[in-house]
């Protein structure tokens, strides 16, 4: 192509995917296959120690995860991907990579369920401790800085309280305190918002939700914004330290400005076991196609939904970035001019039973604890994914008993609202 | 020339073109980034002649080590410079002491000096700073997507398979 820099659409379809070299399928081939014949024993040493681009085994390397891996990189504006079995995978990958035992990261408070609880057990018990710091407020991660503090790590636009973080205010303090500004995209994608373009440094996402599309693939990956001096830092030794897992090379020095998804693989993938099925990666890769298409339709269609339920008298509150009365309204036109995403809560005037009503009788919504698929879902998060939560916990992870999150489909919108307004009736 | 922007173009004219390289500050390390680049180059078949004067008279991956650009015996069509920027001007000048002169000069990552590329550019020797030959050649040819890395190349053009089983050439565009 020409050297103008292709549209969103454009490397949405095509990233990655060149016709295979081996029989001219224009189709990503899956390559079902664990492992890779070598031409000899040279270029095996090679491709062992690093020296050689190529595919060994598909624990480490894959070309049809490589083509979604570098399909999503491109997508995001950084520099390589690193995909993996699942978002949670991703996270785990970042981590391990940036943190020894006994050091800190600091979170904001408003993220996904799961997350809240990866962080505060199964990472505290690798000894990475977690120090929570209010979304809404940028200053207070500044104030949680210290000498142990590895990285910051936020939501674009936070699960499900409907937060939109002021990504370029917390990465200017994660800058100034020479650690990388980790954000997780998942709820926007990179159409609706790309974070290494506001100063994050690494950006996680789970593939399961809007770059799928579908709901019929796990997976998760891990993108290098490239914009990070590990070794002008010095605090990442798996990226700055003679590596004795490969015979003393050091991986930001060898491989530059995409070393950190590289460290991700060979240091952590290959040891952490967390691979992507090939097959998973063809199936996110076809469902990113149609990603730029998809993104306007449940972003119209949520805000569409959104209004409905704002107007309801069983409604007592709406949280949606897109609604002008929500406070963060001006933050969803700053970063997220598009459209603020298909996913929001709102809260019913009968509290946790009357949740329990509502998600009991849709019919056309799915009851489910996903988001980000074609179909309309829904979850009551106080008896399902913050369930494990203490009450206070669900209340500053904005998943109240009263609380309702809906992920907008892209149906007809007038389905949609129909199916609210039977159960909402009903309930 | 403008540098810091290189159109993929002009990469990939240089890198199919030239066929001997000269790899100036060349190590004999097998973990060094230089040592990557010239078992890489020399796997795609370039006439890779190493230049370390430590290490002169001695082979690395089998390409016999020489002690300058002086010394080597044949013309050079591409020096590759693996030394800090202020070394560049002193490699610029004895580039110009060869005869032919070399086609192209081209830095490692983070090597860059404008003034010293003005000089070569004055002489019609083509420049490439702060980039590695091996990471532009494994971008243009596709390679450098199997470890996920963004090649930034959309194409519907089919990789250029060269022998064995995982090897990429650079198609001709």
């Amino acid at each position: 192509m020409s050297q103008k820099k292709p549209g969103f659409s454009t490397v949405a379809i095509h990233a990655g995917t060149a016709p295979d070299a081996a029989t001219g399928a224009r189709a990503m081939p899956i390559y079902q296959t664990t492992s890779f014949v070598f031409d000899d024993v040279d270029q095996a040493a090679s491709l062992f120690g690093l020296q050689a681009f190529g595919n060994i085994y598909t624990r480490i390397t894959n070309p049809t995860t490589a083509a979604l891996e570098e399909r999503i990189a491109t997508l995001e504006g950084g520099t390589a991907g690193l995909a993996v079995a699942s978002g949670h995978a991703a996270q785990l990958g970042v981590f391990h990579t940036l943190m020894q035992p006994g050091d800190e990261f600091i979170a904001a408070n408003k993220l996904y369920g799961g997350s809240i609880n990866q962080f505060n057990h199964a990472f505290k018990s690798f000894g990475w401790n977690v120090v929570w710091a209010d979304a809404e407020n940028p200053a207070s991660f500044e104030a949680a800085i210290t000498e142990k503090t590895k990285a910051i790590f936020i939501e674009s636009l936070a699960n499900p309280g409907g937060i939109v973080m002021d990504i370029e205010a917390i990465a200017a303090i994660a800058q100034k305190a020479n650690i990388p500004l980790i954000v997780d995209n998942t709820m926007a994608s990179p159409y609706l918002c790309r974070p290494i373009e506001h100063g994050a440094n690494i950006v996680v996402q789970s593939l399961t939700k809007f770059i799928g599309g579908h709901g019929n693939s796990m997976g998760g990956v891990i993108v290098d914004g490239g914009n990070f001096d590990w070794i002008g830092s010095g605090k990442y030794p798996l990226l700055s330290e003679p590596r004795p897992e490969y015979d003393g090379l050091v991986i930001h020095e060898t491989f530059g400005n995409f070393g950190f998804a590289i460290a991700c693989r060979v240091l952590g993938l290959r040891d952490l076991g967390a691979a992507l099925s090939p097959f998973n990666a063809f199936q996110i890769l076809t469902g990113c196609e149609t990603l730029p298409l998809r993104m306007p339709r449940h972003c119209e269609n949520a805000l569409q939904v959104a209004a409905y339920l704002e107007a309801h008298d069983k409604v007592a509150w709406v949280r949606y970035a897109g609604l002008e009365s929500s406070d963060n309204h001006a933050m969803a036109a700053r970063y997220l001019p598009k459209g603020a995403g298909a996913v929001f809560t709102f809260g019913l005037k009968g509290g946790y039973d009357a949740g329990v009503g509502l998600v009991s009788n849709v019919e056309l919504f799915s009851h489910l604890a996903n988001i980000g698929d074609t179909k309309s879902l829904i979850i009551h998060p106080a008896s399902t994914t913050h369930k494990q939560l203490t009450e206070e916990q669900r209340a500053t992870a904005g998943a109240g008993g009263d609380v309702i999150r809906l992920s907008i489909g892209i149906e007809d919108v007038e389905d949609i609202i129909a199916d609210l307004e039977q159960a909402l009736t009903r309930s | 020339m403008e540098h810091g922007q290189y159109s993929d173009a002009y990469i990939r004219d240089i890198l199919a073109n030239v066929k001997t390289v000269a790899v100036v500050g060349a190590s004999p390390k097998t973990i060094r980034p230089s040592y990557f680049l010239v078992k890489y180059l020399l796997s795609k078949g370039y006439d890779v002649v190493p230049v370390n004067p430590g290490h002169a008279g001695k082979e690395i991956c089998g390409a016999m080590t020489y002690a300058s650009l002086a010394d080597i015996d044949r013309p050079i069509d591409m020096v590759d410079v693996f030394r800090g920027s202020a070394a560049v001007p002193g490699v610029v000048e004895e580039c110009l002491k060869l005869d032919p002169l070399p086609k192209v000069i081209w830095t490692q990552l983070t090597v860059y000096n404008e003034e010293a590329a003005k000089l070569a550019e004055s002489h019609g020797i083509k420049v490439v700073m702060d980039r590695c030959p091996k990471i532009e050649y494994g971008r243009l040819c596709g390679e450098i997507g199997w470890v996920g890395v963004a090649s930034n190349v959309i194409t519907s053009k089919k990789p250029k398979l060269q022998d064995g089983y995982q090897r990429f050439g650079l198609n001709s565009q």
